[in-house]
């Protein structure tokens, strides 16, 4: 079943061509990374995925209901955490829960159930300057998945990360996917973090975007080499002139 | 090793001021100079010790003006900061204002407000409400902008309106800020209800001074400066303590110790 179908989407953002005709649709339990060069207008993407910007032609359909120009669907994260420096973890990723009504009690026992997944155990009451980039990251997560837990749309929330870090982050989201079950737009301009995440990439051309081709990933067969030189060379094609 | 060397910083700024009493005493003493003109510190202290009940009386007049105009400033302050905020016209429109505000002389309107309100305390509340409001709105404006487009744009995603979303992200944001502005307030209360007392008044430190520097007692007067000095840092130490409680995520220790 589809749970995002992204419909001929085209806009112009300040008189810039972002994008240019883009379709594409995430399955359930899914895990979909949109790989394309800086600057191509990814972020653009989500922004209209999740309703904050309204697309100057095509549609967004979520679970076949069409919620273009929508908020209140799909929350995305960011490179950024956007933690509330005056709330602690628990009071920050509780947010959503009391956004949609949800008494603060309640809130806080339905949160304190997903605490040990998230990987955020005896740090609830910490504040988030008080916690490293990586626990940080896990915090923003479990925010975004307590709004809408059947979507996580992602954008590059590993970027700011060092190596080592990004790495742990990335089997440790493969492995809350596994448990949790849900679909995932993962959006990134790393090649070996798209490799390792997804079912199915899309590789996006260079602004004004569009999807330039599509690849499916056999997760049990692995990722060869070759593989990795072709989308090197794809994106390398796509960020040669404008871009350096 | 790292707490004597900390009580040693503390010591630091108390032993330069302590070598430049010492400076001066030593100079009046052996100058010998006169009195009227100026006195030694241990004379001064002496007029503290003297003028005791006298400096009281007249700094609870202070106080009091410096009180009334400082906690009118933060509540006419939060409510400006609010509306300007939500009104962006408004801000427009306000901005320039409060910047001419604090370009006219103080010292001409403590002569001019006494004659439209009278010699009471109102003139001397509303001179220090108007020295007061500017740093607290400016830097509680400054805080609200502050934020992160990116932290709205989510809060947007997530179905927040605009009241919930100044409740939850832009005020709490803003404190910072407010309170450095805050305690800048605080230090100038207390000057400002001086200078009002200073034009024409019938009690407080002002007053006191006036009459005492018209009878050459140029240590009553320094008297008087000592007690306002000890005043301001008192109020901005409350301030410090209500920014500690009220601000529990800004703390520097906190952050220090954490793992």
């Amino acid at each position: 079943m589809t749970k995002i179908s992204v419909d001929r989407i085209s806009k112009t953002l300040d008189g810039l061509h972002t994008l240019a005709d883009i379709s594409l649709t995430v399955g359930e339990n899914e895990i979909v990374v949109v790989l394309g060069p800086s600057g191509c207008g990814k972020s653009t993407l989500l922004n209209i995925i999740s309703g904050l910007l309204i697309p100057d032609s095509g549609t967004i359909k979520i679970d076949g209901e069409d919620w273009t120009g929508k908020t209140t669907r799909v929350s995305y994260m960011q490179q950024k955490d956007l933690l509330l420096d005056s709330r602690s973890i628990l009071d920050n990723v509780t947010i959503p829960l009391l956004l949609k009504g949800m008494p603060k009690n309640e809130a806080h026992d339905y949160a304190q159930s997903y605490i040990t997944d998230f990987g955020l155990e005896g740090f609830e009451h910490y504040y988030p300057r008080q916690l490293s980039g990586g626990m940080r990251q896990r915090a923003a997560l479990l925010r975004t998945y307590l709004f809408a837990s059947d979507i996580l749309l992602l954008d590059e929330p590993f970027a700011a990360l060092d190596a080592i870090t990004r790495r742990k982050m990335h089997l440790w989201l493969l492995k809350l996917y596994k448990r949790f079950q849900t679909s995932i737009l993962f959006v990134t301009h790393d090649i070996e973090e798209a490799l390792l995440l997804a079912d199915r990439i899309y590789i996006l051309s260079q602004r004004p975007a569009t999807v330039r081709c599509e690849l499916l990933i056999d997760k049990k067969a692995g990722v060869t080499a070759a593989m990795k030189m072709d989308l090197l060379a794809i994106l390398e094609e796509e960020s040669d002139d404008n871009h350096l | 090793m790292k707490k004597s060397t900390n009580i040693g910083y503390s010591l630091l700024p108390l032993s330069s001021m302590v070598m430049l009493l010492i400076i001066w005493e030593a100079a009046v003493r052996i100058n010998d100079i006169p009195q009227w003109l100026l006195p030694a510190p241990s004379r001064v202290i002496k007029a503290i010790i003297e003028a005791w009940q006298l400096l009281v009386y007249h700094s609870t007049a202070t106080l009091l003006e410096a009180a009334y105009g400082f906690l009118l400033s933060v509540t006419l302050a939060l409510f400006i900061g609010f509306l300007l905020d939500n009104v962006s016209l408004l801000k427009k429109a306000v901005n320039p204002v409060l910047v001419i505000s604090q370009t006219i002389p103080l010292i001409v309107l403590a002569v001019l407000l006494p004659l439209w309100f009278g010699w009471g305390m109102l003139p001397k509340v509303l001179i220090v409400m108007l020295v007061c409001f500017f740093p607290i709105t400016i830097n509680l404006l400054k805080g609200l902008d502050s934020v992160d487009p990116d932290q709205l744009s989510l809060f947007r995603s997530m179905g927040a309106g605009r009241w919930k979303t100044f409740k939850i992200v832009k005020f709490p944001a803003a404190m910072p800020a407010f309170f450095s502005g805050l305690k800048i307030s605080a230090t100038y209360s207390i000057m400002a209800a001086v200078i009002s007392e200073w034009v024409g008044a019938q009690r407080g430190l002002g007053y006191f001074m006036t009459i005492q520097q018209k009878s050459f007692a140029i240590d009553k007067v320094l008297a008087a400066v000592i007690v306002i000095c000890i005043l301001s840092l008192i109020l901005v130490k409350m301030v410090d303590v209500i920014e500690y409680v009220l601000v529990p995520w800004n703390r520097q220790q906190i952050i220090s110790s954490s793992k």
